[in-house]
């Protein structure tokens, strides 16, 4: 009975606390998005051979980012029947967003336009602890191009 | 030294190819900070405290990378991979490997 009671108690805050992170993390990144449009992500390997940038660095942005009780036990459920994970869904988007949008501040902050070949990774944090995925980190990097413009 | 995840760069020539160096480490997450992930697990959002974790390995694996660079002696490194793995429960390896080349200019 008083599992019960707890298992109930935990779904409750998961759901409550966890819809509330993600409503204001969407918000954080949908306005971070707009403040870093003017940089370019391009994913080919070779850039265009007539641009002359004046430095190329590496840039990189990761995040560690967990899913709330709620939607671990819709996931599991979801186990049973097979078919669309949307709590995952959103919690891999968000992930991936927050990844790149620190990639673009760290490019920013070194003065450049463009990255180009940009690389994801997706590792699962709580692997081994029995068969949930729980955190996920995002990992994505790319060579940033600075313009000569932003030296003088 | 330049990094980048590119086969070229841009506007200069290689003048070397010096083969391939790597940079790697393991490292385990310490009690506290699993407590804390633990309780976010209930209520979702970033963890902070892995983030930071993953990032500082990430750098040191880098840095080790660059070291083994310098000591071949070369003044770029290109097309840089990253990879984690997790090799038991609460340790990962993160791993950075490139082609440290010669590059004309500088």
């Amino acid at each position: 009975m008083i599992d019960l009671i707890v298992f109930i108690l935990l779904l409750a805050l998961g759901y409550g606390f966890g819809r509330f992170a993600e409503s204001r993390h969407y918000k954080s990144i949908l306005r971070r998005e707009q403040a870093f449009r003017n940089i370019l992500l391009i994913a080919a390997r070779f850039p265009p051979p007539d641009l002359m940038p004046e430095r190329t660095q590496l840039v990189a942005g990761s995040v560690v980012v967990s899913v709330d009780y709620f939607k671990r036990f819709l996931a599991g459920l979801r186990n049973l029947f097979g078919g669309r994970v949307r709590s995952y869904e959103s919690l891999l988007d968000r992930a991936r967003r927050e990844a790149i949008l620190r990639m673009k501040s760290e490019a920013r902050a070194l003065g450049a336009d463009m990255v180009f070949n940009i690389k994801m990774e997706t590792a699962s944090i709580s692997k081994g602890r029995r068969n949930t995925i729980g955190a996920v980190e995002v990992l994505a990097y790319g060579t940033a191009c600075i313009p000569s413009r932003a030296e003088a | 030294m330049l990094t980048s995840n590119l086969e070229i760069v841009p506007g200069r020539r290689i003048l070397k190819h010096l083969g391939l160096v790597q940079g790697s480490t393991v490292r385990a997450k310490h009690v506290g900070r699993d407590l804390m992930a633990g309780l976010k697990n209930i209520f979702g959002g970033e963890l902070k405290g892995y983030t930071e974790l993953l990032h500082e390995s990430r750098e040191e694996a880098l840095e080790r990378m660059l070291e083994q660079a310098r000591a071949v002696g070369a003044n770029a490194v290109l097309n840089i991979r990253f990879s984690t793995s997790s090799v038991a429960q609460g340790a990962a390896e993160l791993f950075a490997y490139g082609t440290a080349v010669v590059m004309e200019g500088e």
